[in-house]
């Protein structure tokens, strides 16, 4: 597949502090990309190079196979963490002006502008000031500038805080609806659910340096145990666990279910299949609860930051 | 439209719609005109008050010789004695009451001529004195039969006329007009530079505190905005600069045609027209005389550079303290050398131009490009060589170059650094990112 944005060995340092060591990553087109990392790790400089904010000590930007330039500006959009508007001026207008230093023309940042407040129902606010605001309204009107003139690549960092639960979903839902029309996507989050629930790739920065990187399932099938959660309902329940304690390394159970007599965590060594496990189980037994253990993007994250 | 016309437009936009903005462009000159009015108002008021001298003349020369002039009125009592004198002139509430006793010799007439009066004025007494000196003495002149007629034709009256190395006629007038002219031009570069450079600081720090900055400079350059940021001020500047002009003249004519009082600047006009009074307007026309001999063409141009180097390099330090701190509290501190500088300039100027224009210590500050742009304009009306003008000049358009660069640097970093105030070692760490 080709890769929207390829970054290759950068490297920035501010004064003795190193921001980034030797990072490089590629983000494939059309993809939802998770970009993690404890806070201070150095996101937010990988995030304002690949913005042309800063510049690179070393190492290489390409943004669709071409090196990146100011040409790229108007193919970025970009929602910081730290994102405000101006408090004096109309929000029709600044919303015009951060279009057209994107590039639009006026005439299409109105047309377009108008389309997106008629969406999200905020047709009443263009006429208002900041200042008028919510936060979570105000957060509104940054995520349409950010998407207005339709970039190739949308960054978002932090892109759910502040907003209740309603509006996080409706956010989320035209995110997913942009990346659906083709655009590629960079989440920087901490809030794990959300990269579990949308993000196909993710690249984890810890202290400057890259630890893990790669498709969010393969991550996944590395970091598995072969452990099993499994939950029974048998008539020689203190037998069948005899049987399993001598043959299985087992676990106290990290689950619920109801109906069972019999619960525990089930990890198989290398030698050993889950067919036979389920035989076993099904053979004096109902078997109520078969699951394996997979590691959550929160568990993959606390691991390798504390293994790093 | 390119995206910096845009900040420029935006920021130009943003600023003359402010209400305080408004608000002083409005009012400034209401309130300049104002004072003028009030000026007007107390001089013609002033004017208008007659100066009521009694006189009790025993000579019976005296009085008829005194000359009345415009606000001094004499008027002659009868034969009193003075203290039946001096209660009448009080119950008329005289301005003064002047009592001139006979003797023989003028001299002696001088010595015991009493002079009542509550609160007069220098003005008025130097008037009075003039006057009776010129009388007694002619009459002293006359018993001793010296002929004045002759006295006069054969007085020889000095007034050097004052010229420059250079073959140009100068005036006494000349170095009072070039003085003040000079510390006009000065101020006026001061004030420009402080109130619209701490506009522009006000306005870098508003985006920063506002958090818009990381959305904008995503799409511009943090130099761009900047640079866009220091000229759409200095047009709303400009613009305020230029209304106040208008509206100060249209205010002022307003009022003298409701109110019907002259201001200040026509009392001037109608003095100059005036030609009784030939010892006010010669000096007045010698004011005028000497304006027009300043080497006008050389102020302006001048002025104009000067303007722009020393505006363009005290805004682009002011954007960078606004970039580096987050709140106006925080600014203080950085802003404190800058008013020390320019205070200093002020001061240098003020103190050493009247003394000596081509000095070494005003030379040497109208090189120093913080200070020069203020110094200067103070010389330049003393007539300042070309070759100094031309390198003072130079120096401070490199400087400017070079404050720029540095300013962009910090204000590249600063406005994306949060929390703790910088240090100014920090300031230079910045420098080499």
């Amino acid at each position: 597949m080709n890769n929207l944005l390829v970054a290759n060995s950068i490297s920035k340092q501010f004064g003795n502090f190193t921001a980034l060591n030797n990072v490089s990553i590629n983000i494939p087109e059309g993809s939802i990309f998770g970009l993690l990392g404890p806070n201070g790790a150095g996101k937010t400089t990988l995030i304002r190079i690949i913005n042309q904010i800063t510049a690179p000590d070393t190492g290489t930007v390409l943004f669709n196979n071409e090196s990146l330039n100011s040409n790229h500006i108007k193919d970025i959009g970009y929602l910081p963490e730290e994102r405000g508007l101006y408090p004096k001026m109309k929000i029709g207008e600044q919303a015009i002006y951060l279009a057209q230093l994107k590039g639009m023309d006026r005439q299409s940042a109105r047309s377009e502008l108008k389309k997106w407040f008629d969406k999200f129902e905020i047709s009443d606010w263009w006429n208002k000031k900041v200042t008028e605001l919510s936060k979570g309204m105000a957060q509104k009107v940054q995520f349409i500038v950010t998407v207005l003139h339709k970039p190739k690549l949308l960054i978002f960092d932090e892109p759910f805080s502040g907003f209740d639960p309603i509006n996080a979903n409706l956010i989320k839902d035209e995110i997913l609806q942009l990346n659906k029309d083709g655009a590629t996507v960079i989440f920087s989050t901490h809030r794990m659910e959300s990269v579990e629930e949308l993000c196909e790739y993710i690249t984890l920065i810890n202290k400057s340096n890259k630890i893990l990187d790669g498709k969010l399932d393969d991550i996944k099938r590395n970091f598995k145990t072969n452990t099993f959660e499994i939950a029974v309902n048998s008539l020689e329940s203190q037998v069948l666990k005899k049987e399993l304690e001598s043959k299985y390394q087992t676990m106290t159970p990290t689950f619920r279910t109801i109906g069972d007599n019999l619960r525990m965590n089930i990890k198989l060594k290398s030698n050993q299949s889950s067919d036979e496990l389920i035989n076993l189980l099904n053979k004096n037994s109902k078997l109520i609860h078969f699951k394996e253990v997979i590691p959550t993007a929160n568990e993959i994250f606390i691991n390798s930051v504390e293994n790093d | 439209m390119g995206n910096f016309t845009l900040i420029t437009s935006r920021e130009y936009l943003n600023k003359i719609t402010n209400k305080t903005f408004i608000l002083s462009t409005l009012l400034t000159p209401l309130f300049i005109a104002g004072i003028f009015l009030l000026i007007g108002w107390l001089t013609s008021v002033n004017n208008e008050s007659v100066k009521n001298i009694s006189v009790v003349d025993n000579t019976g020369y005296i009085y008829e010789k005194l000359n009345s002039s415009g606000t001094i009125k004499y008027e002659l009592l009868g034969d009193f004695s003075i203290d039946e004198a001096r209660e009448i002139s009080n119950a008329k509430s005289d301005y003064a009451l002047l009592y001139i006793n006979d003797f023989e010799s003028p001299k002696a007439i001088a010595d015991s001529i009493k002079f009542i009066s509550e609160d007069a004025t220098l003005t008025v007494i130097n008037n009075i004195e003039s006057q009776l000196e010129n009388i007694l003495t002619n009459e002293n002149f006359k018993i001793n039969n010296i002929d004045i007629n002759q006295i006069n034709k054969r007085k020889v009256y000095v007034d050097l006329s004052q010229e420059t190395f250079e073959g140009e006629k100068t005036t006494k007038a000349d170095g009072l007009i070039k003085l003040i002219f000079g510390f006009i031009l000065g101020m006026m570069l001061y004030m420009f530079i402080f109130i619209y450079g701490s506009m522009i600081m006000m306005s870098v720090i508003e985006e920063k505190t506002n958090r818009i900055i990381e959305i904008v400079i995503s799409s511009v350059k943090p130099f761009q905005l900047m640079t866009g940021k220091i000229v759409g001020v200095s047009l709303a500047g400009l613009t305020q600069f230029v209304m106040w002009g208008i509206l100060i003249s249209v205010f002022s004519s307003l009022f003298s045609y409701f109110f019907g009082i002259t201001t200040t600047y026509e009392n001037t006009e109608l003095i100059l027209n005036a030609s009784e009074d030939s010892e006010i307007s010669s000096a007045a026309l010698g004011m005028i005389s000497a304006f027009m001999n300043l080497p006008l063409l050389n102020i302006m141009i001048a002025f104009v550079f000067y303007f722009l180097g020393g505006y363009l390099l005290y805004s682009s330090i002011f954007a960078a303290i606004g970039a580096a701190v987050d709140n106006q509290t925080d600014a203080q501190q950085f802003l404190m050398p800058i008013t020390i500088i320019l205070i200093v300039a002020l001061y240098v100027g003020m103190l050493t131009v009247p003394e000596d224009p081509n000095g070494i210590v005003a030379q040497i500050f109208s090189f120093i490009p913080l200070t020069s742009p203020v110094v200067m304009m103070m010389r330049i009306p003393h007539g300042v060589p070309l070759f100094e003008q031309i390198l003072s000049l130079l120096i401070l358009f490199v400087s400017v170059i070079l404050v720029i660069w540095i300013a962009a640097k910090i204000y590249r970093i600063g406005i994306l650094m949060y929390g703790k105030k910088p240090s100014y070692k920090e300031l230079i760490k910045w420098l080499k990112y």
